[in-house]
């Protein structure tokens, strides 16, 4: 027989083996149509409620333009907003503030910090109509600069036939205004990773069940190591999450323009194709250091009660996982942010969020290095765990034997 | 009638390679198991010679399957050493050994063919040369209709062909079964025996573990009797049967005469109804001056047979008298 001996290729092969017959048979089996509609579920849900939720804050919270001037500028803008309403699309709301009195002047920026937290209006229109002055954050200053001008240059005709220039007061800074963008971005890319690591690594958990059930756990462990079999069932169960997010993403994109357009986001720190590839690195190792995890639990239980059983708690844990890196989201460069980075579990979550805000990239080698070696112990001890508890095999775990296997010495003969 | 030998004469066979059995293909020296606290294997000596037929005989939960799985490297041993092909890793030599376990099983959704190519690959055979040498085994065991049958469709008899064939697909230099004619009938069992038999003679080593000793009888050449965890007996089949000394029958004219004191104190007669005796006793001397005292002293011999104990005798005295020594052992410990 012409065979590598060589110990890796040899342990790298079983992998494969192991992997293309899980991948074979689930993705060949009926039930993978179920999980590929699967998500269609809690998209209704989500769509159905977002509907909902849409035309509530549509109604409620619709950006409104504050108007603080003289009372007859005020009237003559508002009525020149009315005029034009009927032919010019995306007029701002308005909303007035308060009418000065000639020669009355405003701090635009005070009254703006005054407005309640809730309150609609999110910029302040001041100044005469000759020179309107727009104060507010970037976003909707930029906004409304062009159509500010162009209901004043109403308002003030036949007067005057002049576009009015009209000056800005931007109340948060371009870069604070990204940054807080792509806090949204990383917030929704960490809300993306936990819905499909959710979905997905759960599946793991009764992966040995078969193999138990049908006594082939034997013929298993004999040909190849027990590392081996967890590495090559991840592996198929990740290559079965892959084919499904592609399928989901090709579904999700037709249904996205055919709807007439896609979410925009702030472009992420790193630019969208290498936020992409982080995506898909970091959804990977959040499967596999998950999986891995589960894989064992699963693998320890004995039958498919206990593990559905162990299926809530499993649950629990993972949106733990992701209430503690949202959390290190809003502590950015603190401790608490190294400590999720450095936490297997919260990790990718972590890291993918510090792609959107922040664009340096050797951290991300640090941390896919630092999750590969996480993934690659869970997988042994797990391994190490089952053979012992479910094969019996060696002896049982002690302190002392844990931390040789630990350390990687070996018991004098 | 048999009877349990003289304990001194049951000496433990030293499992060390004699001058002709040749190359081991597996030595196990100590191995001790423990499951819970409980011993299950309480250091086990094994020695198989290169391309024989060994059987390891013992009751159920006497640790055959305990030891194999430690041969195989799908249990580490407590302690002791065992080198399988020359190797203290059996994983690094997987693709040289096959292995057919006491529990069968093989993934019900495959077919036939897939099965015996995916316990191929897991020991190295490519897929593809898996498929061809799969179907050829099932067209020469007469089971090519089931080639492409899925597991599940299949009688327990037919799938546990398939995984036989399974261990047998990349032409292992050793291969291993855990109580292989366990569920076959008479004549799949006959057919195992044949390909057993056949294996060896191509070179390959095969060791089994049986409690069914006729089987061991037919195609063994050495054995290991273990029972409550140890070795009683580790050495050819012939040597096993020569620990019982012959049974001789032996009816007479006569009850009583002079001759008499040729036998052994304890051959009573057993009278028969139509005149004469029965003798049965163990021939723990020569034939010939039993036959002389016999017929000199006018026994007036009606029949004799002597007869060599079989295994099944051997096996009973040897596992029996183990027992025996393991709860002495038990009584010494419980003094201590």
């Amino acid at each position: 027989m012409n065979m590598s001996h060589s110990a890796f290729s040899r342990f790298w092969r079983s992998i494969m083996v192991i992997a293309s017959r899980d991948f074979g048979a689930i993705l060949f089996s009926r039930s993978f149509i179920f999980f590929l509609l699967g998500p269609l579920f809690p998209v209704f849900v989500i769509g159905m409620a977002g509907g909902i939720g849409a035309s509530v804050s549509g109604k409620a919270v619709t950006p409104v333009l504050g108007i603080a001037m003289e009372a007859a500028e005020t009237d003559a803008f508002l009525a020149a907003r009315d005029r034009l309403s009927g032919s010019v699309a995306h007029l701002p709301e308005t909303f007035i503030v308060i009418r000065l009195k000639p020669g009355e002047r405003v701090m635009a920026r005070s009254l703006l910090e005054r407005a309640k937290s809730g309150s609609p209006v999110v910029a302040l229109l001041s100044g005469p109509l000759a020179n309107p002055k727009l104060t507010g954050p970037g976003g909707s200053v930029d906004m409304w600069k062009g159509p500010v001008a162009l209901i004043a240059a109403e308002a003030l005709r036949p007067q005057s036939s002049t576009l009015p220039s009209v000056t800005v007061d931007k109340t948060i800074s371009a870069r604070a205004d990204t940054a807080r963008k792509r806090i949204r971005t990383a917030q929704a890319s960490q809300t993306l990773l936990f819905l499909l690591t959710m979905l997905l690594a759960g599946m793991v958990m009764s992966n040995m069940v078969e193999e138990k059930a049908n006594k082939i756990i034997e013929v298993l462990a004999a040909a190849v190591p027990m590392d081996a079999v967890f590495f090559g069932k991840l592996i198929a169960m990740l290559g079965v999450s892959l084919v499904g997010l592609s399928v989901w993403g090709v579904v999700g994109l037709a249904i996205m323009l055919a709807g007439g357009g896609i979410p925009s986001f702030a472009p992420p720190a790193v630019g969208w194709p290498m936020f992409a590839l982080l995506g898909l690195v970091y959804f990977s190792f959040a499967y596999l250091l998950l999986g891995s995890l589960f894989l064992t639990i699963g693998g320890l239980a004995a039958t498919v009660r206990e593990v559905q059983t162990l299926s809530m708690p499993a649950t629990m844990l993972q949106l733990l996982v992701f209430f503690f890196a949202s959390y290190a989201l809003g502590a950015m460069g603190e401790p608490i942010e190294l400590a999720a980075i450095l936490f297997p579990l919260t990790s990718p979550y972590s890291m993918l969020a510090r792609a959107a805000v922040e664009p340096d990239l050797l951290p991300h080698l640090g941390a896919i290095v630092w999750q590969a070696l996480c993934v690659t112990l869970i997988i042994k001890g797990g391994a190490t765990l089952f053979r012992r508890t479910v094969m019996k095999s060696g002896p049982a775990v002690s302190r002392n034997s844990f931390f040789r296997w630990l350390t990687g010495r070996r018991k004098p003969a | 009638m048999t009877k349990s030998p003289n304990p001194s004469e049951f000496a433990i066979a030293s499992p060390a390679p004699d001058a002709d059995t040749g190359p081991l293909a597996i030595e196990a020296r100590d191995l001790v198991k423990r499951f819970d606290g409980t011993i299950a294997v309480d250091g086990v000596d094994i020695s198989v010679p290169a391309g024989t037929i060994f059987g390891i005989l013992g009751p159920n939960g006497a640790g055959k399957t305990t030891t194999l799985r430690m041969l195989l490297g799908i249990i580490d041993p407590d302690s002791g050493t065992r080198r399988v092909l020359g190797s203290d890793n059996p994983h690094a030599i997987a693709h040289r050994i096959g292995y057919l376990p006491e529990e069968r099983g093989l993934y019900p959704a495959m077919k036939a063919v897939d099965a015996i190519a995916f316990v191929g690959a897991l020991r190295g055979l490519p897929r593809d040369e898996g498929r061809r040498r799969g179907r050829e085994l099932l067209e020469e065991y007469g089971f090519g209709h089931i080639a492409d049958r899925q597991i599940r469709q299949m009688s327990k008899g037919q799938a546990q062909t398939v995984q036989l064939l399974a261990t047998l697909v990349h032409k292992p230099d050793l291969i291993v079964l855990d109580e292989p004619f366990s569920g076959l009938d008479a004549i799949s069992q006959g057919r195992l025996e044949k390909l057993i038999r056949g294996l060896a003679i191509d070179g390959t080593t095969v060791i089994f573990s049986t409690h069914v000793l006729s089987h061991a009888e037919r195609l063994c050449e050495r054995i290991a009797i273990i029972a409550g965890g140890k070795v009683p007996f580790h050495g050819l089949v012939s040597t096993a049967r020569d620990r019982l000394p012959p049974q001789v029958h032996l009816e007479t004219r006569n009850v009583d005469g002079p001759w008499r004191a040729a036998l052994p104190p304890e051959a009573e007669p057993q009278l028969r109804s139509t005149g004469g005796a029965l003798f049965d006793f163990s021939l723990t001397g020569e034939v010939e001056p039993l036959l002389t005292a016999l017929i000199e002293g006018g026994a007036g011999i009606q029949a004799l047979s002597i007869e060599r104990a079989g295994l099944h005798d051997a096996f009973v005295a040897i596992a029996g008298e183990a027992a025996a020594r393991a709860l002495e052992q038990d009584a010494e410990g419980v003094a201590r």
